[in-house]
C-alpha cells in the first residue's frame, strides 16, 4: 500500500494502484506493497482483533445494501462443527455498475489479499469468487493471479507458515441478474437455478450447503488490507461519520468522461459529475440522476449538490446502492428508458414470487403501450398501482427495483408520460 | 451431430473429476461443466444434458432446470461470431438501439437471427457491466467498448474476408 497514513490525504483505497502497468502479476503487485502486511496479520492478529478493526473502520458493504462489514462478520457462529465459507460476490449485474470489473482485471491481488485476511478472521477453509459469466477476461486474470498466489504459498496449505490454510476458487455465473442477491448466489453456487431464499435464516448462520457463510462484495473485500494495515480508526477518519472511507462510483450515461472514480465519501454529486466526469454532454444540469444503479429511485436537478453518502442519498429519497450513477441530460427519452428497464426486470425476475413474476410483466406491457402512443390514463393508474403493490411482497428486492423507475417516472415527469398518451389519453 | 458424438473427451472427464473436488457437493460443478459442453459441442443439446446428468450423478431435471434458467447456456447453435449488443440504460443512452438497427441492416437479419452463411448472430443482451464504455458489444465474449456503426462494419467486413474478428 502506498496510501498515506494521514487519513485526510487519502483519496483512493481500492484504486490506489489501479493504473500501475502489470499490477495483475504477483511481482509487480508485490513491488507495490501487495501482501506486505499479510504476514503480520497472520502472525499477530487474532480473529476478534480483525473483526474489531473492521467494526471500528465503519466500512459498509459496497455491493449495494451498505450493511456494516464488521458486524456481518461478527454474526458468524463459531465452533458449530460445520465449515465456514467465504463467498465474494462479483456478479456485478446491476445496470450501471462496472467497478468490480476494474479491480478484478487490473488489481486482482488486492482482492485475493483481502479474501485471505477475511478468511483468516472467519476461520474459512474454502472461499469462492462468483463472477458474472460475461467477465471471461476478468475470470482468466483472476485464475492466473490465484495460480501465482498459490505457488508463492499465499493460498493453499499452511499459508506463509502460519498454520492457516485456505483454497480459493473462481466460479463463473451464467447471465442471471438475480444471482447478485446473496442467497440466489448461494443457490447458484450449489448448482441450482438462482432463486433467492427466505431470510431468516441468514447466510451467516445457514448459507452455502447449510453452513455459516459470509458473502461480501469485491470492493468491500478489497478494502480490508488497507484497514488492517492502517487501522480501523484511520479508515473511520476518511469521509464522514457513518459513511466512512472512499467509494468507487461508476458513472455512465450522458457525461463526457464516463468511468470509475474512487472518491472520499461525502464528495458532492456535482463535483463528481463536473470535475471528474467532465460535465454533461448537453446542457448544464442533469434531468435525471440514478444514484445507485437502475433499481434505485431517481434524483433530479434539485438534488445535484447531494453529498455522496448512504445517509444523504437516503434523505434525498433514494439509495447509494453500489455507487452506479446513471446521468441523463435533457435529451433523454425517459419513457423509452423506463420501458427498457421494465423489460430488463421482467426478463430477470426468477419467477418464484407472484407479485414480481406477474408485476414485472404488467409493467413492461403497459409502459410499452404508453411508449407506442396507445396508452390511456387508465394505463397510468395501472402502472402506478402495480408498481406500488409489488414492493414489500416478495422474497428479494428485485420487485422494488423494478418498481423504482416506473414510480420515479410517474412522480417526477408526469408530463413526459402525458405527452406519449396523446389523443388516446381519456 | 449424432447422439454418440456427445461425449466428453477423457481429458475433460479428468478435468471434471478434479473440478468436483473443489466444491462441497458435485452439483456445484454443474455450471462449469455446462460451459465445457458449450465450448466442446457449440451448444448444449438434450443429448449433452443427459450425458452431463450421468457424469455428475444428477437427475436430468436438475440439469434442465439450470440450462433453461441461465441465459448464457444455449440449447441452439449460433453463428460462428455471436455479436451481443447491450441495450440497457447506459448503452441505450449512448446509441445502442441505433447500433443494433445498423448491424441488423448490414447483415440483413433481425435481432436474434443468424446470417445464412452461419457467420453472425446478433442479439440484444442485458447490462454487460461495462457502462463506462457504452455502447458495448461482446464478440464471442470479448468486450468491445465505445462501439460505432463504422467499427462494427469493419469487423463484419474483416470476418467476411476470412480474417479474425
Amino acid at each position: 500500500m502506498t496510501i498515506s497514513s494521514d487519513p485526510k490525504q487519502v483519496k483512493q483505497i481500492c484504486f490506489d494502484n489501479i493504473n500501475v502497468p502489470g499490477m495483475n502479476t504477483l511481482a509487480v503487485a508485490r513491488e507495490n506493497g501487495a501482501y506486505a502486511f499479510l504476514p503480520t496479520v497472520l502472525k499477530d492478529f487474532s480473529s476478534s482483533k480483525i473483526i474489531d478493526e473492521m467494526k471500528t473502520s465503519g466500512l459498509r458493504g459496497r455491493g449495494g445494501a451498505g450493511f456494516p462489514t464488521g458486524l456481518k462478520w461478527s454474526f458468524v457462529p463459531r465452533n458449530t462443527g460445520k465449515p465456514i465459507y467465504l463467498l465474494c460476490n462479483a456478479d456485478e449485474g446491476e445496470p450501471g455498475t462496472f467497478k468490480d470489473r476494474d479491480i478484478m482485471r487490473f488489481d486482482p491481488h488486492l482482492l485475493i489479499e483481502g479474501m485471505i485476511m477475511a478468511g483468516f478472521a472467519l476461520g474459512v477453509k474454502d472461499a469462492y469468487i462468483y463472477v458474472r459469466g460475461e467477465f471471461v477476461h476478468e475470470i482468466n486474470v483472476l485464475n492466473a493471479a490465484i495460480k501465482e498466489a498459490r505457488a508463492a504459498n499465499l493460498l493453499g496449505e499452511n499459508i506463509l507458515g502460519s498454520g492457516f490454510s485456505m483454497n480459493l476458487v473462481v466460479h463463473r455465473g451464467a447471465g442471471a441478474y438475480v444471482c447478485g442477491e446473496e442467497t440466489a448466489l448461494i443457490e447458484s453456487l450449489e448448482g441450482k437455478s438462482g432463486r433467492p431464499r427466505f431470510k431468516p435464516p441468514f447466510p451467516a448462520v445457514e448459507g452455502f450447503y447449510g453452513c455459516p457463510t459470509v458473502v461480501n462484495n469485491v470492493e468491500t473485500l478489497s478494502t480490508v488490507p488497507a484497514i488492517l494495515e492502517h487501522g480501523g480508526a484511520w479508515h473511520a477518519a476518511i469521509g464522514i461519520p457513518n459513511n466512512t472511507g472512499c467509494k468507487i462510483f461508476s458513472v455512465s450515461g450522458h457525461v463526457n468522461r464516463p468511468g470509475n472514480y474512487e472518491v472520499p465519501m461525502g464528495t458532492s454529486m456535482k463535483t463528481l459529475i463536473e470535475e471528474y466526469c467532465g460535465g454533461l454532454q448537453h446542457g448544464t444540469v442533469p434531468k435525471v440522476i440514478i444514484p445507485g444503479g437502475s433499481s434505485t429511485p431517481w434524483l433530479t436537478a434539485e438534488n445535484y449538490n447531494v453529498p455522496l453518502t448512504y445517509d444523504d442519498i437516503m434523505k434525498a429519497g433514494s439509495f447509494l446502492g453500489s455507487g452506479a450513477i446513471i446521468v441523463m441530460d435533457e435529451t433523454a427519452d425517459l419513457v423509452a428508458l423506463t420501458r427498457r428497464l421494465a423489460h430488463f426486470y421482467a426478463h430477470e425476475s426468477c419467477g418464484q414470487c407472484t407479485p414480481c413474476r406477474e408485476g414485472t410483466g404488467w409493467l413492461e406491457r403497459v409502459i410499452t403501450r404508453v411508449e407506442n402512443g396507445q396508452g390511456t390514463n387508465d394505463d397510468v393508474t395501472v402502472l402506478s398501482e402495480a408498481a406500488t403493490h409489488m414492493a414489500g411482497r416478495t422474497i428479494c428486492a428485485l420487485a422494488e427495483g423494478a418498481a423504482a423507475p416506473v414510480l420515479s417516472l410517474l412522480k417526477h415527469f408526469p408530463e413526459d408520460v402525458q405527452a406519449c398518451l396523446g389523443e388516446n389519453a381519456a | 451431430m449424432s447422439a454418440d458424438a456427445v461425449r466428453f473427451s477423457d481429458e475433460r472427464l479428468t478435468e471434471i473429476a478434479a473440478l468436483v473436488k473443489t466444491y462441497p457437493g458435485a452439483q456445484s460443478a454443474l455450471m462449469p461443466v455446462l460451459y465445457m459442453a458449450q465450448e466442446d459441442f457449440g451448444y448444449i443439446s438434450m443429448e449433452a444434458q443427459k450425458m452431463i446428468a450421468q457424469v455428475l450423478g444428477l437427475r436430468l431435471m436438475q440439469v434442465r432446470e439450470v440450462v433453461t434458467f441461465y441465459t448464457m447456456f444455449r440449447e441452439q447453435p449460433t453463428g460462428k461470431y455471436l455479436l451481443e449488443v447491450c441495450t440497457n440504460a447506459g448503452c441505450m443512452l449512448n446509441g445502442a438501439n441505433e447500433l443494433v438497427a445498423h448491424m441488423c441492416e448490414t447483415l440483413g437479419i433481425k435481432q436474434g437471427q443468424t446470417t445464412a452463411d452461419g457467420l453472425f448472430t446478433v442479439t440484444e443482451v442485458e447490462c454487460a457491466g461495462a457502462c463506462g464504455g457504452a455502447p458495448v458489444v461482446q464478440v464471442n465474449n470479448v468486450y468491445h467498448e465505445k462501439v460505432t456503426p463504422e467499427l462494427m462494419d469493419s469487423l463484419i467486413t474483416r470476418v467476411r474476408d476470412g480474417g479474425a474478428a
